[in-house]
């Protein structure tokens, strides 16, 4: 069961589990779950260790017969991870905000108690990190959103989002990298390339890379 | 060579799917009915990894440029070439020039065109497959459309390569099954589940679920009853697998599954096991499925029944297929 200090480790079938580190969605637990990432990828029968926001996923290459080593192994290896500081890249975004992409700009506004002007400027406001890649094909996670402009994701997610798609989903945000199903408010839309799979690494950015959006323009 | 002909939905070229890929965002994709395609493959003596074409749709049609061989395997249809009636989990040969027909589905919901030495697609990350989504392997990251031409290894079939079939999954791995042939498949409980009352986990696990429109490689999203978590659930994104089903805020789950996104947030209740993903892609829509409350033990005796009957079938072809003598 949860208990607030302790992680959550959990099954997802036989292919892969997952660990959920305790605490808050902030830069240090998430430098130690690159860390743990860095560790559990080099164990035994493991395919690649992919890190979510304060979590980490092990996919297996054979499912492992014995679960409870791999337990106590995660749990060891994240009371040994210290925070591991990437120095990445920094881009600059420019975002245009609403419109017809961005459509959700107004409904993050009423959720908030904000104007638009307001939800805008608060999202353009920090410098983000990417904490971890994921969704699909060069798509980032983000850290670093004011809380007062997270709203809960939909309760029926969207069958087609835009590609480009800057969106709000609980308190992260990101950018889509193509278009496909969504269950996050997009409120405005870039347009850049983040994934190629001829590149020699086929995804522009990487954990601890750095964004800041340059407002373009807002469309009421 | 291959031309489609005529193709309706989103047919496309997979293979086992591909790997080592989740920390760029980018999915397995692969053949949904992963027994189906291996199986053509072991028919036609191919790598086992090798890439067919998955049809989710009839009719379909395509014709080929050259003598070889080929295998229809996964769904129960009715198929010709040339008004030769062809069995489906058969190995038969083609003609250059001749059409192979697929008409409707009688059992099953997709089917598998593998070809003597594959469909030679570049390999695009580590694999043949079609990530839709990516827009990259298979044919131009896309689905099949009239006209295409479809590059196969050129190679001509042994001349040795008369009919030979194979027993088909559905039978080999047969389940009993639930009234009014509902596919029943196997879950093992996940993160979430703890977070849903006892009335709430009664219901996933007794309802019937049915199959909606909005159901495709990405995921099958159910219709049934809401299954409701004790207080509202917002969580952060993490890595997700196939198989796993979230359950939105709705109350209707979603099974994750081939195309299906690398991550995401929505509460977990369960997840498919790996043994039975096959099942899913056979149930079309308006098809019925239930879950059965499974063990991870339990998950992994199933993972070696289907490597039994795959061991089995490979043994089976190499005696009855004589490919050695004959190369």
């Amino acid at each position: 069961m949860t208990t607030p200090n302790r992680p959550r480790i959990s099954l997802l079938g036989t292919t892969a589990i997952l660990f959920e580190a305790p605490g808050t969605f902030d830069l240090p637990h998430q430098r130690r779950i690159w860390a743990l990432a860095a560790t559990a990828s080099k164990w035994p029968g493991i395919r690649e260790a992919i890190p979510g926001i304060t979590n980490l996923m092990l996919t297996f290459e054979t499912p492992p017969h014995a679960v409870d080593s791999l337990v106590s192994a995660l749990i060891d290896g994240w009371d040994d991870a210290q925070e591991f500081a990437i120095e990445g890249r920094e881009i600059e975004l420019p975002v245009i905000y609403g419109g017809e992409i961005g459509s959700s700009l107004q409904t993050v506004a009423d959720h908030s108690g904000l104007s638009v002007d307001d939800v805008v400027s608060i999202h353009a406001a920090p410098r983000y990190t990417v904490f971890a890649l994921g969704s699909h094909p060069g798509y980032c996670y983000l850290g670093g959103m004011d809380p007062r402009i997270a709203i809960p994701r939909r309760q029926t997610p969207l069958q087609r989002a835009d590609g480009g798609s800057v969106s709000i989903g609980g308190s992260q945000t990101g950018v889509s990298a193509s278009p496909g199903p969504s269950g996050w408010h997009a409120i405005g839309h870039t347009t850049w390339t983040f994934f190629d799979p001829s590149w020699p690494t086929p995804a522009a950015l990487a954990p601890g890379d750095t964004i800041r959006f340059k407002v373009g323009r807002v469309i009421r | 060579m291959i031309e489609i002909l005529s193709v309706l939905g989103p047919a496309s070229i997979q293979d086992l799917g591909r790997f080592g890929q989740y920390r760029f965002g980018v999915g397995t994709s692969g053949a949904m009915d992963d027994i189906a395609l291996r199986a053509g493959n072991m028919l036609l003596a191919n790598d086992e990894n090798a890439a067919g074409i998955e049809i989710p749709m009839t009719p379909f049609k395509v014709r080929f440029a050259c003598d070889t061989a080929f295998a229809l395997t996964g769904a129960d249809v009715g198929a010709d070439i040339g008004g030769r009636a062809i069995l489906p989990w058969w190995r038969s040969r083609a003609r250059a020039g001749d059409v192979l027909s697929l008409k409707a589905m009688i059992r099953g919901a997709r089917s598998y065109l593998t070809v003597y030495g594959g469909i030679d697609v570049p390999v695009v990350l580590g694999s043949r497959s079609t990530q839709l989504r990516g827009e990259l392997g298979g044919l131009h990251g896309r689905s099949l459309q009239p006209g295409d031409i479809l590059p196969c290894a050129s190679l001509e079939a042994p001349s040795c390569f008369d009919e030979l079939g194979a027993e088909p999954a559905d039978v080999a791995l047969a389940r009993p099954t639930a009234p009014a042939g509902d596919s029943v498949v196997r879950a093992v409980i996940a993160g979430e589940y703890d977070k849903y009352g006892g009335a709430a986990q009664d219901l996933f696990w007794r309802a019937e679920w049915k199959v909606t429109p909005q159901s495709n490689r990405y995921g099958y999203r159910l219709q049934g009853p809401a299954v409701m978590p004790i207080s509202p659930i917002e969580k952060r994104s993490h890595g997700i697998v196939p198989g796993v089903i979230q359950i939105p805020p709705n109350g209707q789950p979603i099974i994750q599954m081939r195309d299906a996104q690398t991550s995401g947030g929505y509460p977990k209740i369960a997840t498919v096991i790996e043994a039975d993903l096959w099942r899913i892609a056979q149930t079309g829509l308006g098809g019925k499925l239930r879950f059965e409350n499974t063990s991870y033990a339990d998950a992994l005796a199933a993972q070696s029944e289907v490597s039994a009957y795959l061991d089995r079938l490979r043994a089976n072809v190499r005696r009855f297929g004589e490919f050695r003598k004959c190369r």
